[in-house]
């Protein structure tokens, strides 16, 4: 394997963890959509040359999928909910952003460290690949933890399951039907969050989750 | 006879960096006009403004100190020597082995502590404003600046320019770590040459203008070599940004006539397609609030700290 394909494998999966601060560094919601539209572009670029290198021609499928799923559908479909609900203008973040940024680069740190060691055998474009994926997961978290609004908690939510995505096409042998019933199951998820989205705001006239929070049991 | 030949590549290419760089910020204008629909001044417009400028009397307020008086010829000294190093058609120059891209940073420090300086020693409202302001965007984008510096440094294995630039050239590859240096570099240098999201180079609104509010208190002579040394700035950055990342062209040290003319052919295409793409950005983006602007160089920081973590992690990054 050549050098420069390493090198490809490693940037698009760098670009995936780049695009994830991106959207954490994103406060709007409609940017914060576009990014995320970006980020499943870049994923399904960085698939598409796992297939190229591995010569696997069922990560094409993958590719495809999340290119048709991720970066049109769903994006499209958030901004006219988006649209709809009309939080469209809000800004919305937990502490600031900087902050949130200094945890993100802690959270590549750890993965790093945890991926490099765990997999120290397996060969490095596997290896750093999954190291890579595993910050994206943790930055697809952190967006949920650091969102109050819904819509953002979604979007992080996604860029999670783009992270999954990336560390299954990096580890050979994935079969098919598994990634084609995962991309399918987050379609489903997605839907369903759709609905719940419209149901939390007509109960509380708002999609900011703390109001959910008044009405927990058991607090004080 | 060599070392004269070679201080004389070194003269040629400061006295051309001088005289391109109004034409550079020409340029820049230029486009930004066209792109707006607008006809826009001429291209020469900057060298007859500076024409202009040295011609005219010079306006002291009456309690100026001698800082203000000595500091634009402290800016631009100390930016024109900043330029002198950074490799434009040629690495290896002669004066390129005294100093690296560390040296280049302090010098660009130093040349803004004097114009902060000359911005409050008057007194008025604006300096002060401007100066607090350019302090705050330094405060951030100095340590980004050394980060990427410490990135490059890590692959290259040395912060000394020619070095870097040949390494670039024989060991051509993508890396994560370079592509987020790269960007922090480009966010720095917007941010240092008071471009667009950061400052507006075009206008003079009171509450929002850096760069020109320390600056508001100079006429004649003065005001020409400051602006002499803020459009060196420009073609110091954009040059830094070829050299480092798209090194090819260049011409070997000492090499003979010829390569010297291919690489000022390839600098002057390099920096053109610099300025469309700096004029691109400039005309899609908006100028952002102050108070936003530290989340912006905050974002080069971490990108620099990030290139440096994972090139610490594993070197094949």
């Amino acid at each position: 394997m050549g050098r420069f394909t390493l090198d490809l494998a490693h940037m698009l999966a760098g670009g995936m963890v780049l695009v994830s601060f991106m959207m954490l560094y994103q406060n709007r919601l409609l940017g914060l959509l576009n990014v995320f539209a970006f980020h499943a572009v870049v994923l399904a670029a960085s698939v598409a040359w796992q297939a190229w290198i591995q010569a696997a021609p069922h990560l094409y499928v993958t590719a495809a999928i999340a290119l048709v799923l991720k970066a049109i559908v769903i994006p499209v479909a958030l901004h006219r909910m988006v649209m709809r609900l009309g939080v469209h203008r809000e800004i919305e973040t937990v502490g600031g952003i900087g902050i949130t940024m200094l945890m993100g680069i802690a959270l590549v740190a750890l993965s790093m460290v945890v991926m490099l060691q765990a997999a120290a055998e397996a060969d490095p474009l596997a290896r750093e690949d999954l190291a890579l994926a595993l910050s994206v997961i943790l930055l697809g978290l952190l967006m949920m933890v650091t969102r109050y609004n819904a819509v953002s908690q979604i979007v992080g939510f996604m860029s999670l399951e783009n992270g999954l995505i990336l560390a299954a096409a990096g580890a050979k042998g994935m079969p098919l039907v598994v990634e084609i019933s995962i991309a399918f199951s987050v379609l489903v998820a997605f839907i369903v969050i759709g609905v719940f989205l419209f149901r939390i705001r007509e109960r509380f006239d708002s999609v900011d989750t703390h109001a959910l929070d008044d009405y927990r049991e058991g607090r004080q | 006879m060599g070392l004269i030949r070679e201080m004389a590549v070194q003269g040629a290419q400061m006295v051309f960096v001088l005289l391109l760089a109004p034409l550079l910020l020409g340029l820049t204008r230029k486009l930004k006009a066209r792109m707006l629909d607008r006809v826009g001044p001429p291209i020469l417009q900057p060298y007859r403004d500076l024409l202009k400028l040295v011609r005219k009397d010079v306006v002291l307020a009456e309690n100026a100190s001698w800082l203000f008086r000595v500091a634009p010829y402290l800016i631009f000294a100390a930016t024109w020597v900043a330029a002198a190093l950074v490799p434009t058609f040629a690495t290896g120059l002669q004066f390129s082995w005294t100093a690296d891209l560390i040296a280049i940073t302090a010098l660009l420090a130093s040349a803004r502590f004097f114009l902060a300086l000359a911005g409050m020693d008057i007194g008025t409202a604006f300096g002060g404003i401007g100066a607090s302001r350019e302090m705050l965007f330094a405060s951030l984008a100095e340590p980004a600046m050394i980060m990427m510096v410490f990135v490059v440094a890590l692959v290259a294995g040395s912060t000394q320019l020619s070095w870097v630039a040949n390494f670039m050239l024989t060991h051509a590859s993508l890396r994560v770590s370079l592509g987020m240096a790269l960007v922090a570099l480009i966010i720095v240098a917007l941010a240092e040459n008071a471009r667009i999201p950061v400052d507006n180079p075009a206008t003079h609104l009171e509450l929002t203008m850096v760069h020109e509010a320390m600056v508001l208190e100079y006429s004649g002579r003065h005001l020409a070599v400051i602006e002499l040394a803020a459009a060196l700035k420009l073609l110091l950055y954009v040059s830094l940004i070829a050299c480092v990342f798209v090194p090819w062209g260049l011409a070997p040290p000492r090499s003979g006539f010829w390569p010297l003319v291919v690489g000022a052919g390839t600098y002057l295409a390099k920096i053109s397609v610099g300025a469309f793409l700096l004029v691109l950005f400039e005309t899609s983006i908006a100028k952002m609030r102050v108070f936003r602007v530290p989340e912006f160089l905050g974002a080069a920081l971490m990108l620099g700290f990030l290139g440096t973590l994972l090139l610490f992690v594993s070197r094949s990054f």
